[in-house]
């Protein structure tokens, strides 16, 4: 292969399989003679047990076991906090199976073990739980209120963190401001609603005493950690795969959700393979959420709309539990400052308990309501200085040659230093203006207003800090008999596609063919080390790892294939999956050279020939494997990032608002982006497009409906409005390709950037559309029809 | 969500299923099982027994006569949508029920099982209504019809009594010289409307109306006539003021309170603004067709 395959706009290797009904997941995988578990949940958000009698369940037919909390054993603790952080002062995790008390609607009070799932459903609904039920509070306001009810006792007006960050000197900043903006916004709460609910299937093998755990998850590598610290089992007696996975989103990195202990455990005592299938309703009242935030927060600027300075005081809602301790609102607070210069900011937010689903990150994990905090405060500012939305922007926006751009004293998830480390933002801006035709809108808007027409333009910028550390590895071996390329790594795929991009860099390197490089991940029989697919990291620190890996085994090929060929290495050349002599017709395929670098005992085929220990070109006087040389073309390596690398992106929309009928029609969408170089444009189209459409959902249609109860009113797709494709408009992705110096490949994460700015464009285009008629401004989203009435209502239209 | 265990027979004729469901007072009729299935596995209904009539021959088929389209309960929505003799004796009904859910669902669903499950939001109802229709019920004590406006009690409720199978629906073939038109709000596409309005108007030579039907859906408890906003309209030349009274007029009927999809004041604005535009277009296709 003569062309580069990295950037290249190929088609997915893994699509003929998925588009065909091929693909494997957790309920696709045979198991001999499994039972089901079914769960028994709360109705309450906030109860006492008085008891739970399980004796007409047991007793039903085809029951092979109950479980609450008095007979799991060393499970019945609270699962672990997986990410500790001092600003914490009361965390609290849930346990498997309810102890005393319930936390919210939908929180597993006992499971059920039968033949199938339908016996397990009937058996479920004759245990009787005598529940004392307490009052609660769910409003995250009221919450932290003296006199609120207390989802723990221990957490004094529901606090679970609180947390300060100060970069520069804020107070000075706000002391010299000329103007002052202070706005509220609030971000609704939503699911990821992953098109495969969670899943998970295990089976025990008393011969072996291996426990082997199918999981949908994002992080096989560390629930087998967790499995077999929890299991008391060594390690390597855990397998984990987590075969096809049909989205994630993030919920399925949380571990654990109560199911991926019990079902393990349930299977080692049963002796026989357990699984359970979560189904819709209970991934919406079971499974982690994310996004509620009330942002306070205000700009200091200068007459010239210079802004000098931030604060930001907001609340966020953790649910009942925070198993992943404040990553959600630790990456709110450190991206709050967007991509503006704003040298001085104070950002302070609290967490807080309500008696909901835990939260843990989603797509987005805190971004998009950081972004739509910072956005709705840029025009906000511009409309008080009379400033235009994008000149605001192109004043305050980190010039091309200020990056690296540090943020002292604000820390990332990751726990280093905020550090933007390049970008193009100006070029950005100018492209989306452009694009949307900006500069003659105003025309346009003012010539259909006497049709009655109500047009609006929205933008937003959003910056994301993705690949995060600790590592991941690679591991490349050129197969001897097929000459096709074997990678591994330490991740699970959901539909991202690294089969592809992990191929397309492998193939890059070794000369072969994308379709010719074989990536299996997702299994911890597969490769022992590493962490989890999350955060935009995959193609970022396992790309590069693999890179790194590739890099090895070319050169390992290249000397080798110079010995064949007695030729010098530097006159060596891998492409059409063979090692050439350059300039010359001369060459061998890889697949002899990677027989040849294995010195065999047998002849099993042509190429063995040669590379038995008895052929004449193995003859010489050391042994046939030369000290400290491994057999093969193989190499394992690995990648840490010294920190994130901060991709970034301008979105724009052309919206039109029917006053009437008070509905948002998307016109155009248009997305400039930037993640680095791109392995593959279609598949950073397909992240954007994807996570456009989620951003549209979140802005414009999908709430959970908590009633004061705590009682989720609308757990189904027909009352959650979940956006479906006619809702979606075409939306043009353009790209910038600005290097990231971080890291060899110069790539940036893309898995989250789609959704990130969609809230705040659509709030900004609607204002803008609504303008004439004095319906003031759109600080929350998701923006319905109800909001927009309400808001014309006021206005007297 | 798996159900709890149920019995099941599937008759032939509509005899032996009248029996069937005379025979367990907890037995429920399963047509196209859009809506009972998933309440099923909801566990919102545990009938005792399904008796399942689309193997029933006879409860097939669309026909038309005497200014009536008979519509058999087998009878698929996509059915109906597509059928061109309907097309051509009522188009209202194709138009509306383009707005049903999505298109597999259409094609499982039945027109009669709509009827019957009379979700005050739904389509199939309000076209009942708006034509005056009625439904042909058929029990142990023999069979009767019941008009449109009788059918329909509340949300989810008929005056179908729960030993009688609904047989077939009569949907009036439109009036000479009618315009039409149907609109809803939804959220998203194929969802149950927010609100929904048709009209059916005839004009007199002076383009003054002289027959006016409205008709909304997803405001009140049951799809509903609007008949104040229908005298407004009567004998007037439909301009700005009478249609926007008309509006008016409608939106007070608007009864559905706050929900978590719409507000009351959101619900009386969209259906103001239906009417004035439903009436609008339907008298536009009403001067066409003079």
């Amino acid at each position: 292969m003569s062309t580069r395959q990295f950037g290249a706009r190929i088609e997915r290797n893994i699509d003929p399989k998925l588009l065909r009904g091929e693909g494997v997941f957790v309920d696709d995988i045979p198991l001999p003679q499994p039972l089901h578990a079914a769960f028994v949940r709360s109705p309450f958000a906030r109860a006492r047990i008085r008891s739970i009698n399980i004796a007409a369940a047991e007793r039903h037919p085809g029951v092979a076991a109950v479980y609450t909390c008095d007979n799991i054993g060393d499970l019945d603790v609270e699962m672990p906090l997986l990410i500790p952080h001092s600003s914490m002062k009361h965390p609290h995790t849930q346990r498997p199976l309810a102890r005393g008390d319930v936390y919210y609607v939908g929180q597993c009070v006992a499971m059920v073990v039968a033949v199938n799932r339908y016996v397990a459903e009937d058996a479920a609904a004759l245990i009787e739980v005598d529940y004392d039920p307490l009052d609660v509070e769910i409003d995250i306001e009221k919450a932290v209120e003296g006199g609120a009810p207390l989802v723990h006792a221990d957490a004094p007006n529901n606090i679970a963190a609180h947390f300060v960050q100060v970069s520069g000197n804020p107070d000075e900043a706000f002391a010299k401001a000329e103007h002052v903006v202070k706005i509220r916004v609030q971000v609704e709460r939503s699911t990821a609603a992953p098109m495969e609910c969670r899943a998970v299937a295990a089976r025990w093998d008393e011969v072996s005493q291996e426990l082997t755990v199918w999981d949908g998850t994002q992080a096989p590598i560390s629930l087998r950690g967790g499995l077999a610290s929890i299991l008391k089992l060594d390690e390597d007696k855990v397998r984990v795969i987590a075969p096809d996975v049909g989205g994630g989103f993030g919920q399925k990195i949380m571990m654990f959700h109560p199911d991926e202990l019990l079902v393990p455990m349930a299977a080692m005592e049963l002796g026989r393979p357990v699984k359970y299938i979560e189904d819709r309703r209970e991934n919406f009242i079971g499974a982690s959420q994310e996004r509620t935030q009330i942002h306070y927060i205000e700009l200091a600027a200068k007459k010239s709309g210079e802004v000098i300075g931030l604060k930001d005081s907001f609340l966020h809602d953790t649910g009942a539990f925070i198993p992943y301790g404040i990553a959600v609102a630790q990456v709110a607070s450190t991206s709050i400052a967007g991509p503006y210069r704003i040298p001085n900011i104070w950002v302070e937010f609290k967490a807080v308990y309500t008696p909901t689903v835990q939260v843990t990150p989603y797509r987005g994990c805190g971004r998009p309501q950081a972004c739509f905090a910072i956005e709705r405060a840029m025009d906000q500012l511009a409309e008080k200085l009379g400033i235009d939305r994008f000149e605001i922007r192109r004043r305050n926006l980190i010039g091309e040659k200020e990056f690296p751009y540090p943020r002292e004293g604000l820390l990332f998830a990751d726990g280093l230093k905020v550090t933007l480390d390049s970008g193009q933002y100006h070029k950005a801006l100018e492209m989306i203006l452009a694009e949307l035709g900006a500069a003659n809108f105003a025309a346009a808007q003012q010539q259909v207003r006497a049709e009655g027409k109500y047009l609006g333009l929205g933008l937003a910028f959003y910056v994301e800090g993705t690949g995060l550390g600790p590592y991941e590895g690679g591991h490349v071996r050129i197969h001897p008999i097929t000459g096709k390329v074997y990678v591994n790594t330490g991740l699970s795929c959901q539909g991202q596609g690294h089969d592809t991009v992990f191929a397309q860099i492998v193939a890059d390197q070794l000369g072969v063919k994308p379709q010719d490089v074989i990536v299996v991940e997702g299994d911890t029989k597969a490769f022992d080390w590493g962490v989890a697919t999350f955060a935009s990291r995959a193609a970022v620190v396992s790309g590069n790892a693999i890179h790194k890996t590739a890099t090895i085994v070319r050169e390992k090929t290249i000397e080798a294939a110079a010995n064949m060929l007695e030729a010098d290495a530097a006159d060596i050349d891998l492409h059409d999956g063979a090692a050439w002599v350059k300039g010359s017709n001369r060459f061998v395929p890889l697949a002899a050279v990677a027989t040849a670098s294995n010195p065999l005992r047998y002849a099993f085929n042509k190429a063995a020939q040669a590379a038995t220990q008895f052929a004449p070109a193995s003859r010489h006087d050391g042994p046939p494997l030369e000290e400290g040389k491994a057999p093969g073309l193989e190499a394992s390596d690995y990648y840490s990032p010294p920190c994130a690398t901060w991709a970034y992106g301008v979105h724009g929309a052309l919206v039109e608002v029917d006053p009437e009928l008070c509905t948002v029609k998307v016109n155009k969408y248009v997305c400039i982006h930037d993640c680095g170089n791109m392995i593959n444009p279609m598949i950073v189209e397909g992240q954007v497009h994807g996570g456009v459409a989620q951003g549209l959902g979140g802005a414009l249609y999908e709430r959970l409906e908590f009633e004061p109860s705590g009682n989720l009113a609308n757990a189904n797709f027909v009352d959650f409005l979940m956006p479906y494709a006619t809702e979606i408009p075409d939306i043009k992705v353009m790209h910038l390709e600005t290097p990231s110096p971080l890291n060899p490949l110069g790539v940036k994460g893309v898995g989250e950037a789609g959704c990130i700015a969609v809230g705040a464009v659509v709030a900004s285009a609607v204002e803008d559309a609504l303008k004439p008629l004095g319906a003031g401004r759109f600080h929350q989203v998701p923006l319905t029809p109800s909001m927009i009435q309400a808001a014309l209502d006021r206005a007297g239209r | 969500m798996k159900p709890p265990l149920f019995r099941y027979q599937a008759p032939k004729t509509l005899k032996e299923a009248v029996i069937a469901l005379a025979s367990d007072p907890d037995a429920m009729v399963l047509a196209g099982g859009q809506s009972l299935l998933p309440a099923l596995n909801f566990r919102l209904a545990s009938p005792s027994l399904l008796v399942d009539i689309q193997h029933i021959d006879e409860l097939k088929g669309i026909s038309i006569a005497h200014g009536q389209i008979i519509v058999k309960a087998m009878t698929r929505h996509r059915e109906l949508e597509l059928d061109e003799r309907v097309r051509q004796a009522n188009p209202l009904i194709a138009e509306t029920m383009a707005h049903v859910a999505h298109i597999p669902i259409r094609n499982r669903g039945t027109v009669v099982g709509s009827l019957c499950h009379a979700d005050g939001a739904a389509e199939v109802p309000l076209v009942l209504i708006l034509l005056g229709g009625s439904v042909v019920v058929e029990g142990p004590s023999g069979r009767r019809e019941i008009e449109a406006d009788k059918f329909f009690r509340f949300h989810l409720s008929t005056a179908r009594r729960r030993d009688e199978i609904a047989v077939e629906a009569r949907f009036p073939v439109l009036p000479a010289g009618s315009g039409w038109a149907f609109d809803e709000l939804t959220r998203r596409h194929g969802d149950y409307a927010i609100a929904g309005v048709g009209a059916v108007v005839r004009l007199d030579a002076g383009g003054h109306a002289n027959d006016i039907r409205l008709a909304a859906c997803g405001v009140a408890s049951r799809p509903i006539r609007l008949l104040e906003a229908e005298k407004l309209l009567s004998g007037t030349a439909l301009g700005e003021a009478e249609l926007k009274a008309a509006g008016k007029a409608a939106a007070d009927l608007v009864s559905a309170p706050d929900d978590m999809h719409a507000t009351n004041a959101y619900r009386r604005r969209v259906v103001a603004a239906l009417v004035r535009r439903m009436v609008a277009k339907a008298a536009a296709r009403a001067r066409t067709r003079q």
